[in-house]
């Protein structure tokens, strides 16, 4: 079978640098080929070298052949002519990208979108145009096409747009289909919906799909063949059996190691490390303690923002972000709070550091409400507690050295020890100590983060709420950081209150877990009794959903459909009901239904 | 330091110093007389040995003028721009970093400046506190403040959200600290770019005071009042607007780019 692509000895520079140095790879006909690499790693500009897009972004095509089997006979796009590539793109090769929000045009309607697309390429009347697009809507699967195509992007889900963007990429019936990372930015459930449409997409029509990750638990699920890059080069490339059960090159392996998986911790009493590849040190879990000393108390937490409208900006409803949840935080223990964007997971984080206010409710730091204190009072607190953040690249002033950033919160409360302690904090986090006169754009991603632990542990504070504090960042840094902080947790005593959309990663670094949904705890209890035995369908939702990296548990067969997460905004006068638990077993508890 | 000595500082830092040179040293070499002096015969008279720039509508030497006119210009509008940063700036910063109600009071006060054009404005100012020097530069300064207020606010206020200042408010950071390490470096380089353009507006603000009795008095010289005066000559004597508009032109330019190469240098990020 001749290939569908061909891409031999690409070479893409952005001004003199090269991003992508000597790429070569096929596609097959109804082949499903995942290109994965770390950030960097030139992944997406040799997608969009193929599209020929790279050229608006600044890069150049330096060399190298890009056949496209056309019918009409093999094309290198490389040289094709701008009016070529307008057909090629869209009609023979479609695209989908990352941002479910920002690919759609907000002041278009759906079926404008749709029906542009489609009356460029083909020759239709604004009719067939239009029962075409409602054609692809339903081929997509999105409820109420009708609807739908009247409506605009803003007033459909994240899920729902990311349909409709795959809609608009099918629409010319291309024969591959790129996917630039279309679900990174999903959750967890509409992930698999979107993967599951994809592949069935794909089964259907015979495209090839061309699907860029960073993501190995995507890649062991949706991949016949995988591409490895790293620093604009294939490192490997094979089947996706062969490339998970015997990588070859040595940063494969490395990668693989780096990737936490799902029921990987099946039968283990307590958090462990990541055995990562080339640190050979011993891997020592992390026992909680004989007889836990509870740290952090956290009662009935209600917090609710409000919701203005109208002329006079009056509150006109509420967002419940935090309903009622109760939990206790264990000394030198990690708990995780988990669950999908808007379940109020960070509400809850910040609630209990308030640095949003709560409604209701009372926070026990070591027997201090911390609900109850003054302003003053609180910030003399803000000792014990401190918080790393998602962003590394935010989290940080751009204008400030990294000592005088490390040494802020020392300054804060009057504690000696200056530079000297910063640099100490350095070793600590595994960073040189010259670093201390760098500022933060001068580090990597990673690097920032540990700046930001540094930061954090600079008041040896007893309780870290670590809010996504590894999402952003590439998995072998990931790993890294994940590993740093349970060693520090074990020499330094520190309780982590870990917030994270992770299923993976939350099963290997807790002792507990609650899973949040629609502002509510609705399952809670050790990791294992969590993860093992799953009591509300809202837990099982999510572990049903989370991809595994092993190719051989696919679970994207047939149309996943779950269901979609109501809204927590309620009128003014909503009284909820207060949460009720069902003991299942020791210290494992489960929302009962209302 | 090095990042001014790029070809962009060196020319925009070059006019920068030109000008306040001139603006500087000229009153003390050249004779207000030579300024002042007018010549019937030669009105509206095209360059030449004698006038090398031209002369105006009363035969007086358009170059002289020039150097002379750029004192009172440069130092009404500096001056100007200065006071209205002073004022807008901790307006701004208050009101977009602690938000509520004070937020809400010093905003409608700004809004209600924003409803009078800024030369209005400046025009009932001056005509209130009487026409000189100084009544000049407060009128235009007040005139100035709600444009730069708003903008740092929107720049405040943008800050005041970033995580930088949530993780330092964490970390037990209080408000006056947060102010001067974090939001201000943040929201300096709008602030330096809008000071710059200001500072071209407020050149033009003082020529429109004088046009109307309130700045610069005649028979002293100012770069607008110049252009003012150029109105009725333009097609037959289309220097005498040449040349104050591009003493302006010249010196808005060098501002420009020294604001640019200045914002550049204080970016640690484009420094190194």
């Amino acid at each position: 079978m001749t290939a569908l692509v061909s891409i031999d000895k690409l070479r893409v520079g952005f001004g003199g640098a090269a991003a992508v140095k000597d790429v070569s790879f096929d596609i097959a006909p109804g082949e499903t080929v995942c290109i994965v690499g770390e950030s960097g790693s030139g992944k997406s500009v040799t997608s969009l070298s193929l599209m020929r897009l790279v050229e608006f972004g600044g890069g150049e095509i330096l060399d190298g052949r890009l056949v496209l089997d056309r019918e009409s006979g093999p094309l290198d796009l490389a040289r094709a002519d701008t009016e070529t590539m307008q057909q090629i793109r869209g009609g023979e090769i479609g695209m989908i990208f990352q941002e479910p929000m920002t690919s759609l045009n907000p002041v278009f309607t759906i079926e404008r979108q749709l029906t542009d697309g489609l009356r460029m390429h083909q020759p239709l009347s604004a009719t067939q145009a239009r029962a075409r697009a409602l054609e692809l809507l339903k081929e997509v699967r999105i409820p109420e096409p009708e609807r739908r195509l009247r409506q605009y992007p803003h007033e459909l889900s994240g899920g729902m747009r990311q349909r409709v963007v795959i809609a608009i990429a099918m629409a010319c019936r291309p024969r591959l289909l790129i996917a630039d990372e279309p679900t990174t930015a999903l959750d967890v459930t509409i992930q698999a919906e979107i993967l599951a449409l994809i592949n069935r997409l794909k089964r259907e029509t015979g495209m090839a799909v061309m699907f860029i990750t960073h993501d190995m638990a995507v890649v062991a699920q949706i991949a016949d063949r995988v591409v490895v890059m790293y620093r604009g080069d294939v490192v490997e490339t094979g089947p996706v059996a062969e490339i998970f059960a015997n990588p070859r090159a040595e940063y494969t392996r490395a990668l693989l190691a780096a990737v936490p998986r799902l029921g990987e911790m099946k039968g283990k009493a307590a958090p462990e490390p990541l055995r990562l590849v080339g640190d050979d040190r011993a891997v020592t879990p992390l026992t909680p303690r004989a007889v836990p000393e509870p740290l952090l108390e956290v009662r009935n937490l209600t917090t609710r923002f409000p919701v203005k409208g109208g002329v006079l900006r009056r509150t006109v409803a509420q967002v419940h972000a935090v309903e009622d949840v109760s939990f206790t935080l264990n000394k030198g223990e990690t708990l995780s709070l988990v669950g999908e964007s808007g379940c109020g997971k960070s509400s809850c984080g910040r609630s209990i550091l308030r640095l949003v206010e709560p409604v209701s409710g009372s926070v026990f730091l070591g027997g201090d409400d911390v609900l109850a204190q003054t302003k003053p009072a609180l910030r003399a607190m803000r000792r014990r507690m401190q918080m790393i953040f998602q962003d590394p690249f935010a989290s940080l002033n751009p204008y400030m050295r990294l000592q005088a950033q490390i040494t802020e919160p020392m300054k804060n409360f009057g504690i000696d020890g200056g530079i000297e302690k910063a640099a100490e904090l350095l070793d600590r986090v595994d960073l040189p100590r010259d670093y201390l006169r760098r500022f933060p754009h001068e580090l990597s991603g990673g690097q920032r983060q540990r700046i930001a632990i540094a930061r954090a542990l600079a008041v040896s504070p007893s309780l870290i709420v670590a809010d996504e504090a590894v999402s952003a960042l590439d998995v072998s840094v990931q790993a890294q950081v994940l590993n740093l902080m349970m060693e520090l947790q074990a020499d330094l005593d520190l309780s982590f209150l870990f917030i994270s959309h992770d299923m993976a990663v939350v099963e290997r670094v807790s002792h507990h877990v609650a899973v949040m949904y629609l502002g509510r705890i609705v399952e809670i209890g050790p990791r294992a009794a969590v993860f093992e035995n799953p009591q509300h369908a809202y837990t099982r939702a999510l572990m049903a959903a989370v991809p595994i990296a092993d190719p051989a548990t696919r679970k994207l067969d047939g149309d996943l459909r779950f269901k979609p997460i109501p809204s927590p905004i309620f009128p003014l006068d909503h009284q909820p009901a207060p949460s009720v638990y069902d003991t299942v077993g020791q210290n494992h508890r489960v929302l009962k239904e209302v | 330091m090095s990042g001014f000595f790029t070809g962009k500082g060196i020319f925009g830092g070059g006019i920068v110093l030109l000008v306040l040179s001139v603006a500087l040293f000229a009153p003390l070499l050249v004779p207000d007389a030579w300024a002042t002096q007018m010549d019937m015969r030669a009105r509206l008279a095209g360059p030449s040995l004698a006038h090398p720039m031209g002369t105006d509508q009363l035969g007086r030497d358009l170059m002289y003028r020039m150097l002379l006119g750029a004192q009172s210009s440069i130092l009404i509008a500096g001056t100007a721009v200065l006071m209205s940063l002073v004022i807008g700036l901790p307006l701004g910063v208050i009101s977009g970093y602690f938000g509520g109600w004070l937020d809400n009071v010093l905003m409608r006060l700004v809004d209600t400046l924003l409803a009078f054009p800024a030369l209005l404005l400046a025009l009932t100012i001056s005509a209130v506190l009487g026409p000189n020097f100084t009544n000049t530069i407060i009128a235009i300064g007040i005139a100035f403040t709600p444009y730069l207020a708003r903008i740092i606010r929107g720049e405040a206020l943008r800050v005041a959200q970033m995580p930088y200042v949530e993780a330092a408010r964490a970390a037990g950071t209080n408000d006056l600290w947060m102010i001067v390490r974090h939001v201000l470096p943040n929201i300096m380089p709008p602030i330096i770019v809008q000071a710059t353009i200001s500072l071209a507006f407020a050149i033009l603000a003082e020529a429109g005071l004088s046009f109307l009795g309130l700045g610069t008095q005649p028979p002293d010289a100012s770069w607008g009042l110049m252009i003012q005066a150029s109105r009725d000559y333009l097609d037959i004597a289309p220097w005498t607007a040449l040349v104050p508009g591009a003493a302006v032109a010249i010196t808005v330019l060098g501002l420009n780019m020294f604001g640019d190469v200045l914002r550049d240098v204080l970016d640690p990020r484009v420094a190194s």
